[in-house]
């Protein structure tokens, strides 16, 4: 082996010196152990908010928050699959916010401003040019499913409807219409161009139980942010309410 | 009188000893995660030689239903590892230790070696400096792993954003796969390395601690000098 290594230094001390230094050097250790456990055991058990997490992990996340938006690119895309690589039985996750049957009077509410409310029909929807997107959908859980939806691109959808001005607002909140379930979405997220209204699941109509008649498709971000059955969509500065950030998950959650 | 010998410098001993419990709260908030979607196993077919986890290890450590809060964790103590992590590479390159920790031309053969004579298979051990062979191989191999876990961890954190991470890993699937048989694979590093400091003993692991290891110097004995008679002086003569 490596004979040519610098010898590591030796000295020649007194048996009461050698006693002396470990002492020092094991009762820095302990402290500094003590320390860190009674940190961690504060941070642990920090009161927690309402928000279901302790407000120093809440403050960390919405750190990674801001320096992952710093390189946040609208042009990176979710890597996407053909028709084939699609599974056929698409997992059902959550069914928060979708009880009972859809009204069927359900119209999409579109708040473009305080007092203006824009009404749409599903065959509204349909008549702007439809985009496909198969991709990798990823759940907080861990798990991911190759799935295949259709419907409007959201960037699309704001055209149509003359909304470039809401775009610069920083969120896009969605509601379902009996108003259990909501989510919040950061507007550059939103307008990537894999972002879809989607009302088509293998190239049929959405089933009820994936949010029919029209959900939420967003590939850069977890299944948690694609809210099935929307009933109102509004544009804000400050953070729309979000179903599962209140349950201690990130509010950001973005891939 | 003790000699001493200088082993570990300060700033190693900060990194070994920081990362430690960083290295157990990502573990253990990795496994909050995990449960989420606890799909592997060591197996083929319909057998199941082990299953990650046991019920009764989710239940001995209190991990159902707290993926939230693993989250939270895994992400706020990901950069004391990253950050710890990166630390040691730099300073282990700037001052030279790297020279003491990274396995050279001979190392695998030797490392072969230690494992033969600390199985008492073998008599002798190659000659060292501060590191045998086997744990230059296995300290070098864990920097290595740490880092695949860094680069897997980005490629399942965010793998839109970093999709040719991803891509390289394998895709997303295979990342996450690699990310868990990583920290299988830091288990059974902590275990050995466990056995073998108790192995080592009491100076070996204080060093860790102190800095130095500490050798007794046998009182050296003095020489005995036997009283020898005068030498009796020749009788000088004179020559008549």
């Amino acid at each position: 082996m490596s004979r040519y290594l610098p010898k590591p230094e030796e000295s020649v001390v007194p048996d009461g010196a050698v006693r002396k230094r470990s002492i020092i050097a094991f009762s820095i250790f302990i402290v500094l152990l003590v320390c860190g456990g009674l940190l961690f055991a504060k941070l642990y058990s920090e009161p927690q908010s309402a928000d279901n997490v302790q407000p120093t992990l809440r403050q960390g996340l919405k750190a990674n928050e801001r320096l992952f938006s710093l390189f946040y690119s609208k042009h990176r895309e979710a890597k996407t699959f053909t028709k084939q690589d699609a599974v056929t039985k698409v997992r059902v996750n959550g069914d928060v916010g979708m009880d009972g049957a859809l009204d069927t009077a359900w119209r999409l509410k579109v708040a473009r401003n305080p007092g203006d409310t824009l009404i749409l029909t599903l065959a509204d929807l349909k008549k702007l040019p439809k985009t496909e997107v198969i991709f990798d959908f990823k759940c907080v859980e861990g798990w991911s499913q190759v799935t295949w939806w259709g419907g409007v691109r959201f960037s699309d959808f704001l055209k149509a409807y003359n909304l470039a001005p809401q775009t610069g607002l920083k969120y896009v909140g969605m509601i379902t219409p009996d108003q259990a379930y909501y989510v919040g979405n950061d507007m550059a997220s939103m307008l990537q161009p894999q972002t879809l209204l989607a009302y088509e699941m293998n190239g049929q109509p959405l089933p009820q139980n994936q949010g029919y008649p029209l959900r939420l498709i967003i590939p850069v971000k977890y299944g948690i942010k694609h809210l099935k059955r929307i009933g109102v969509m509004y544009f804000s500065n400050d953070k729309p309410k979000d179903y599962w950030a209140e349950q201690g998950y990130d509010y950001y959650a973005g891939l | 009188m003790k000699k001493i010998t200088k082993k570990h410098p300060l700033a190693i001993r900060w990194f070994h000893w920081v990362n430690f419990p960083v290295l157990t709260v990502m573990i253990w908030s990795g496994l909050l995660i995990y449960w989420a979607n606890d799909i592997y196993r060591l197996g083929w077919g319909d057998t199941t030689l082990l299953q990650f986890f046991p019920k009764s290890v989710y239940d001995a450590l209190h991990v159902p239903f707290h993926l939230s809060t693993g989250m939270a964790f895994h992400f706020f103590f990901m950069w004391f590892f990253f950050i710890n992590g990166i630390l040691y590479v730099l300073y282990t390159i700037f001052s030279g230790e790297w020279r003491y920790l990274l396995p050279d031309r001979h190392s695998f053969k030797e490392a072969w070696q230690v494992v033969l004579h600390d199985l008492h298979l073998r008599k002798t051990a190659p000659p060292q400096v501060k590191y045998n062979a086997a744990q230059r191989v296995a300290y070098s191999a864990i920097i290595v792993m740490g880092a695949g876990s860094i680069i897997t961890g980005i490629a399942i954190y965010k793998p839109v954003q970093f999709n040719w991470l991803c891509a390289l890993c394998g895709g997303y699937e295979f990342a996450r796969i690699i990310h868990f048989a990583l920290t299988i694979g830091y288990l059974l590093f902590f275990i050995i390395h466990i056995v073998q400091v108790i192995l080592a003993g009491w100076n070996n692991f204080q060093a860790m601690v102190t800095g130095f290891e500490v050798e007794k110097i046998l009182p050296v004995e003095e020489p005995v000098v036997i009283e020898q008679p005068e030498p009796i002086a020749p009788v000088e003569t004179t020559e008549p």
